[in-house]
């Protein structure tokens, strides 16, 4: 059984944000709810880095064990869902994810919180697949057509890998030993130049 | 008021809870009880064949490989 993972390759991320577009795109997500975006580290130094960020689909979720309704699940995909009509937006998953995913809409005045909004990787959720209720509540069941999330499909590198952990780490593992790693990287002498004997490295901000 | 217009507002209201629906999710510590969802080749695309869904996601999958795709 395939075990759905997402892969960011940040040798190749140019921050295009088209996964970012994709993602909100696709699934009509409300006005201030992310279900992706792109953290640049280092940002305009030499070397800085870009990785897509959303919810990783962990096999061993927090957002699972800290949520007090249980409204989280696995689905034999291993792609981590939840229902939408059990959350509470209580937020508490939001603290335990280390990587920022449960987002919240505001659903009325004074900053009111509604329910727990996340990347589904483009499975729907708990609703008939393709019906309406299914999009407005989770966005469009990519899966269900066959295909993989579009973040990971349309994405213009292919920094971005989604889909079976064992074909996207496959795929990668090809990639990094073809390109070799750090200096001896294909184009990196290209891009930021060959560092000149007796030059002194630019001092990272903190 | 005549009893037909007294019968028929007992009616009305009488019944006017009964098309509701259970609004109490029943928890079960450390479970997921809410609703059931199914498999993604369980639809008219696929028709249950698991394996044709098996198929297209790899064939999606290896689109990603440039190194495959479009070679070296």
């Amino acid at each position: 059984m395939a075990r759905m993972k997402f892969l960011c390759d940040s040798e190749r991320c140019i921050e295009c944000n088209g996964c970012v577009t994709a993602c909100k795109n696709e699934n009509e997500v409300p006005w201030g709810v992310n279900r992706r975006r792109v953290v640049t580290l280092g940002d305009g130094l030499p070397g800085e880095k870009s990785v897509s960020v959303a919810c990783m689909h962990c096999s061993d979720a927090p957002c699972m064990a800290v949520c007090p309704v249980d409204c989280f699940y696995h689905t034999d995909e291993g792609v981590v869902l939840h229902d939408k009509d059990m959350c509470i937006g209580c937020g508490y998953c939001f603290y335990a994810c280390p990587f920022g995913a449960p987002q919240y809409p505001q659903s009325g005045a004074f900053g009111q919180r509604g329910k727990m909004d996340k990347c589904t990787f483009c499975a729907g959720g708990p609703e008939v697949d393709h019906s309406e209720e299914e999009f407005k509540k989770y966005g469009r069941n990519r899966l269900a057509e066959g295909k993989l999330p579009l973040c990971a499909e349309m994405c213009s590198t292919k920094a971005l890998l989604g889909g079976d952990g064992d074909v996207v780490s496959d795929i990668f593992r090809d990639r990094a030993l073809k390109r070799g790693k750090g200096g001896e990287m294909w184009g990196w002498g290209s891009a930021y130049g060959k560092p000149e004997p007796g030059t002194k490295k630019p001092e990272v901000k903190s | 008021m005549s009893k037909f217009a007294i019968a028929l507002l007992i009616t009305v209201f009488g019944l006017s809870a009964c098309g509701d629906k259970e609004g109490v999710v029943v928890y079960k510590q450390g479970s997921y009880s809410g609703k059931t969802d199914g498999k993604p080749w369980e639809n008219a695309a696929f028709a249950g064949d698991k394996s044709k869904w098996d198929n297209s996601i790899r064939a999606r999958g290896q689109n990603q490989n440039e190194s495959k795709r479009i070679g070296d």
